[in-house]
Parts: structure tokens; C-alpha cells; sequence
């Protein structure tokens, strides 16, 4: 079942929940910038273990930037990244991705199955067309959400919270170990809600990391067990119990850095003139 | 028909088919007025390519035509995000920029060459076929085996890159993020719409190019919501188009070219008017269905309130239209459409009577329309005048499900705010359906 990637992988490393040697993800020291104007200050940050972890932050604070940097959507100002300690060209077919429900045109006369099917395109290479088996897998991605009995629909017929777990769906047919979720539970019902966190905790029961980016603050405790508070910078990142703390949430939410705002301005000015 | 004609035709086939499938792809990524740039843009490629080569087929004006498209691309994008200017703007500035300086570069060397601007516009369909080759036995005009080469391509690109292709169109960031490279998938299309482009100028010309990329699309875009099917139908569209816009130019003896874009646009008015979501047709055609229906069981339910006042109800259709306040056209074929599903029984000739199964279906209406009356009455808190309108209107759309759910709210489940009984629902076994 597995791709030749996953499986020449696990070949090389036998042991791979033995986290001790080679990170998960590794953000050394990322800055990213739209236009000359850096948005995202210096990340850094070490995932070791497999967990869920919550991206949260206010609007314009560079959550989706810093997704599509690590995911080489977006290329990167200075620092480096590494994925299971290698470039994400590398291990691409071990990074599953969700993104923002609004990033496509719900009008595209595809079925909920086809979209699902996507998730398998990246690991049958060039040319070839997805199979029986890939059909199978799909349909069973699509179970585990709730939406087998939808998957001839047009997805322009799906309600949000449908759409949602159409792209969950797709990116379990990714068969990942790593995933970056941009706003998975943005504009869906409590009870979506619920099922999309069940099967965020069934992957990291798994062994998967899975990073979301989330915006209700109410259930960041619930949900996550690690917490990357962000702000143009890296504000905290830590188990949710020491790290979502009012003082933390304060300087995230209250305190923007007004020098970041100043600096980054700075940066586009002097790269304009020069 | 003469093989005139049958190559005239063969060649407005082509050129549609391949122009209608990559236009399906353009339409979808959004795309579609980069392809009237592209087939604007090549010109200078096209003058420079003749310049170089002293030829005015072959491979160097296709090797200029995808070299052209790539560079209108990046050209598009650059000025868009390195001058910060609206897209669509910047498809303006671009394809004008480099179409007038097509047309100066061409009119420097028409002196010397036959190679005409007004061609490249209007194209010359009605003698493409006169120009041809010997192919065994066969005289094939040039065009058409230009033409089918660039349709081959083209089917080739599309069925080889179906994945690829389809997955870049829908959504580029995960392409990118399983490895799918989106942007080279986007300048490989680029390159095919300036391939088909050029293939197809010197038989259609540039306008009829532009509308065969954009307008089969839309209309395929408006019939379906499956992308296979939607290239069929862009493709259909094509055929047909080249078949009809012949045929009505012979007929009123005018140009071939223009005669197809008027007709693959009275295509596109048909796909507005018959699409079976968004149709005019279709929207009529379901508002009637639901009138008729609103009217069937508008009547069902006056036999039902008129048995509960006097016991056993028979009347003349006129009776109806007159007591039940439903003179209307259609009240025949309503009651007759009654009696054929069996709701209707005739108990003389034209004297009608509810039968067991009318009375079931009576009874969801009843009940519906009672038990929203005591919704609005308990928790809307609408004085007793003002129920009845309401419930009149909405009786038509509380299914068995809704109905459920309100009687789980009401505090009276037995009577309506007039004191009526509320039926309870039919038994479900006793039901065949409607």
C-alpha cells in the first residue's frame, strides 16, 4: 500500500517513534517576506514528538504564511526548514496538506470523490491515471469523514462543513506522517467541528504530527496538545498548559511589536531604493 | 457537397476541437482572456520567425509561437506583480504592447512578402483548401494537416496530463504541495493554446480563434458538472458549430468565419437557456412542476376538510372550481392526474370522490398545515387571524421529518389553535407513495 518513498524511508530508519535523533519538523531561523516586507520574523522552533499542535494567532500574523513557507509554497527570505531532516522536495510524499476551504473555486466540475482521489495524485508520479485501489482508498478516506453517501456530488452542492471534511478527506488519501492544516474548522458546525477533531486525534494516536491553524481561542485547550502562539514572530511555542496562558495570550493578541511593523517597513523601503 | 466543401469543414472542425479542449482548461483556471492575449501576442514572434527563416510554415513559426506564448506569460505576470497592476490589466497592456508591434513588424515587411494582417484577423477559410499538399492519391490542403497535427498535440497533452492537468486547474497549492509542479503545468498550456493558435490562424483568423477558446467552454461549463463531460460537450459544441457556421454561410453567402462565431454564440444562448441547473428552461419547468403539485394537494385537502365538516364529499369539476375557489385552466388535467394516481376516485362519470389512498395524502397535507398553525400560534405568539394564510403557504413544504420535529415542540399536539384535530401521521405500511 505504501508509496516507495514511505517504504524505502522506513527501511533506512526502522525505528521512527523513537524520536530521538531526527526532528519531525525543524524551523531554523525562518524569516519570510511578501514584496520586500518581511511578515514573519525569525521563526524557530523543534517538533520531536508526534502530537496536535494549534497555530494561533491574530489576523495578518502570518499563520498561513509560515504553513506555505515550510511547504515550499512561498519562498523563503533567510533560515531553513527540514522535514523529517530533509528539504521538503525530499519528503514531500510524507506531508499531507489542507488548505484554506476559500483557496479553490467550489464551481469546478469535479465530484467529492474525484477531490478526494487528488490526495493519491502526488504519490503515482507522472502520466499515470489513479486505479482501482486509489478509488478504494478514496472512498474509505471519504467513510472516515461521514461522506461516503456524498461521493458522486458535485462539490458546489456540499455545505461548508462538508467542503471541509472533503479537504480532511483528501488529505488522509495523502497518507501522511506529517500534516499542516490551514483552518480546517473555519465556518463549520459545532457538530463537524467535533468529528474533525476526533480524526485530528486518531492521527496523532497514530504516531502523525498534525499542525492546524486555529481561530477560536475557546477550544485551543481542548483541542491541542502543543501551542504555537504567533505574531510576525514566534511569541511561544510549548505544551498547551504552560504555553496558553493569559500573560502569553496577552503578549500575542495586545502586544504587537510595533518595532517588527517599523523594521519590516524599513527592510521593503531600503530594498525599493536600492 | 463538393470536397471543397467536405476540407472547408473539416479544417473549422479541427481548429474548433482543439481550440474548444484547451478552452475548457483555460476557462476553468480563470484563464480564459490569457489565451486572447496569447493569440494576439504571437504576432511579432510570428514576423521575427519569418524574418529569420524566409518561411511562412514549418516548425520555425511553431517554434515562435510557443516561444512567443511563454514570454506573453511571464510578461503577464511580471508586469502584474513587479508593477503592481491589476491582472487583468495587465493582460491589456501586454497582448496590445505586443500585437501593435506584430502589426509594425509586419507591415516593415509586407513590402517585400506576402503577409497580410488583415489575414492573420479574419482568416482566409473559404480557400484554405485550395492550398495542397499530395498525400498518396489524396490532394490535402496544408492547413488541414497542420491542423491535425496540432489537434493530435493537443489530444495527446490532454489525455497524457489529464491528472496533472486537472489537479493544477483546481487547486495549484496542493499540486505544488504533492510535487505537482503547477507552474510548469500552466506555461505547458500556454504553449498549446499558442500552438492550436497559430495552426488555426491562417484558416479561421484570430477572432473566430478567440471565441472557439472561450465560448464552447462556457456553454459545456453551463450543461454539466463533470470535467470529462464538460470536454466532450466543449468539443461537440466545436464540431457542430464548424458544421451549422459552414452551412448558414453558404446560405446566406457570407464569411464562413464570422458565420461561426455568430453561431457557436447562439450555442452558448441555448446552453444559458436549456442548462439543467441554471436553466431557464429547467427553473420553468420546476416551478411549474410545483405549482401543479401545490395545486393537487390543494385539492386533496379540500376534500379532506369538507369530509370532516359533512362526511362523505362527491362533486362535478365544476363543483370544485367553484366551492374550493380553484377555477384555474389547468383544474381538469390537475384532477385528472389525481384520478390516474389513484387519489381520485370517479364515481359517476365526472363525480369525484377521495379514495383511501387521496385520504392518506390529504391527511400529511392536513396535518402539516394544522401543526403550523399552533407553531405559530405557541411559539410565535400570531393572534388566531393570523394563521391560516401562513399555514396555506407552507403546508406544501413540511414533510414528514419537519413535521415531526415541530410536534415535539408544541405543547398541544392534539388540537390546532382553532380547536381542529391534528391527524395523526398515516401508518407507514399503508402508503405505496405518491
Amino acid at each position: 500500500m505504501n508509496s516507495p518513498l514511505i517504504s524505502a524511508k522506513a527501511a533506512e530508519e526502522p525505528s521512527v517513534s523513537s524520536s530521538t535523533a531526527v526532528p519531525i519538523l525543524d524551523i531554523h531561523d525562518l524569516t519570510v517576506a511578501y514584496h520586500n516586507k518581511p511578515v514573519l520574523w525569525d521563526v524557530d522552533a523543534t517538533i520531536q514528538e508526534p502530537s496536535l499542535i494549534g497555530i494561533v494567532g491574530p489576523n495578518g500574523a502570518g499563520k498561513s504564511t509560515l504553513i506555505k513557507a515550510v511547504l515550499g509554497l512561498l519562498p523563503i527570505t533567510s533560515g531553513s526548514v527540514a522535514l523529517f531532516g530533509q528539504s521538503i522536495k525530499q519528503v514531500r510524499g510524507r506531508i499531507g496538506y489542507v488548505p484554506q476551504r476559500e483557496s479553490v473555486d467550489w464551481d469546478f466540475p469535479v465530484n467529492v470523490r474525484d477531490v478526494v482521489l487528488m490526495g493519491t495524485y502526488g504519490q503515482l508520479g507522472w502520466f499515470r491515471r489513479p486505479g482501482r485501489a486509489e478509488k478504494e482508498w478514496a472512498m474509505h478516506c471519504l467513510e472516515k469523514v461521514g461522506l461516503a453517501e456524498m461521493a458522486k456530488q458535485q462539490i458546489g452542492q456540499l455545505s461548508g462543513g462538508q467542503q471541509q471534511r472533503t479537504f480532511l478527506a483528501r488529505a488522509l488519501a495523502q497518507r501522511a506522517d506529517l500534516y499542516f492544516m490551514d483552518e480546517p474548522m473555519a465556518g463549520v458546525d459545532a457538530a463537524t467541528e467535533a468529528t474533525i477533531f476526533h480524526l485530528l486525534q486518531e492521527l496523532r494516536d497514530q504516531g502523525k504530527t498534525v499542525l492546524v491553524v486555529h481561530h477560536d481561542l475557546r477550544t485551543v485547550p481542548l483541542y491541542f496538545d502543543q501551542v504555537m502562539l504567533l505574531n510576525m514572530r514566534l511569541v511561544a511555542y510549548g505544551p498547551t498548559a504552560t504555553t496558553f496562558t493569559p500573560d502569553l495570550l496577552y503578549k500575542t493578541y495586545g502586544g504587537r511589536l510595533a518595532i517588527l511593523d517599523l523594521a519590516a517597513e524599513a527592510v521593503q523601503a531600503r530594498e525599493r531604493s536600492a | 457537397m463538393n470536397v471543397h466543401d467536405a476540407w472547408t469543414i473539416l479544417i473549422a472542425c479541427a481548429c474548433n476541437l482543439a481550440c474548444g479542449l484547451l478552452g475548457c482548461f483555460l476557462l476553468l483556471r480563470r484563464m480564459s482572456l490569457i489565451g486572447d492575449a496569447i493569440s494576439h501576442a504571437v504576432l511579432p514572434g510570428l514576423a521575427v520567425a519569418f524574418l529569420l527563416s524566409g518561411q511562412r510554415h514549418g516548425w520555425p513559426i511553431f517554434a515562435a509561437a510557443v516561444a512567443m506564448s511563454l514570454i506573453t506569460t511571464m510578461l503577464i505576470q511580471w508586469v502584474h506583480r513587479g508593477a503592481k497592476v491589476p491582472e487583468d490589466a495587465s493582460i491589456g497592456i501586454v497582448f496590445s504592447a505586443l500585437f501593435a508591434l506584430g502589426v509594425i513588424l509586419i507591415t516593415r515587411i509586407a513590402a517585400q512578402v506576402d503577409l497580410d494582417p488583415q489575414c492573420v484577423l479574419y482568416g482566409v477559410l473559404e480557400v484554405a483548401s485550395l492550398d495542397t499538399v499530395p498525400i498518396g492519391s489524396w490532394e490535402v490542403p496544408r492547413v488541414m494537416l497542420t491542423l491535425a497535427a496540432a489537434l493530435g498535440i493537443t489530444l495527446l497533452f490532454i489525455l497524457l496530463l489529464w491528472k496533472e492537468l486537472k489537479i493544477t486547474s483546481f487547486d495549484p497549492a496542493l499540486a505544488t504541495a504533492l510535487g505537482i509542479p503547477a507552474g510548469l503545468m500552466q506555461y505547458l498550456l500556454m504553449a498549446m493554446v499558442g500552438t492550436v493558435t497559430v495552426a488555426s490562424f491562417e484558416a479561421v483568423g484570430s477572432i473566430l480563434v478567440i471565441a472557439m477558446l472561450i465560448v464552447p467552454a462556457a456553454a459545456a461549463h453551463l450543461l454539466t458538472d463533470r470535467l470529462p463531460m464538460m470536454l466532450i460537450l466543449a468539443g461537440a459544441v466545436g464540431v457542430s458549430t464548424a458544421v451549422l457556421g459552414y452551412a448558414g454561410a453558404v446560405w446566406l453567402n457570407t464569411s464562413t468565419a464570422g458565420m461561426m462565431a455568430v453561431v457557436v454564440g447562439m450555442q452558448l444562448a441555448l446552453a444559458v437557456a436549456f442548462s439543467p441547473q441554471q436553466g431557464i428552461a429547467a427553473k420553468w419547468w420546476r416551478r411549474r412542476r410545483l405549482a401543479q403539485r401545490i395545486a393537487e394537494e390543494d385539492v386533496l385537502g379540500w376534500f379532506y376538510r369538507q369530509e370532516e365538516k359533512t362526511g362523505a364529499v362527491e362533486r362535478s369539476m365544476e363543483e370544485i372550481a367553484k366551492e374550493a375557489a380553484l377555477a384555474r385552466a389547468d383544474l381538469g388535467s390537475i384532477l385528472k392526474r389525481l384520478k390516474k394516481a389513484g387519489h381520485l376516485e370517479a364515481m359517476a362519470p365526472d363525480r369525484m370522490s377521495l379514495s383511501n389512498q387521496g385520504r392518506q395524502a390529504a391527511l400529511s397535507v392536513i396535518r402539516a398545515h394544522r401543526l403550523w398553525e399552533s407553531f405559530l400560534g405557541e411559539h410565535l405568539h400570531l393572534p388566531a387571524d393570523h394563521l391560516h394564510a401562513p399555514a396555506e403557504r407552507m403546508e406544501h413544504y413540511v414533510g414528514p421529518k419537519l413535521q415531526q420535529a415541530i410536534a415535539h415542540q408544541l405543547a398541544n399536539q392534539q388540537l390546532d389553535p382553532q380547536g381542529k384535530p391534528i391527524p395523526g401521521l398515516p401508518p407507514p405500511s399503508a402508503e405505496p407513495g405518491p
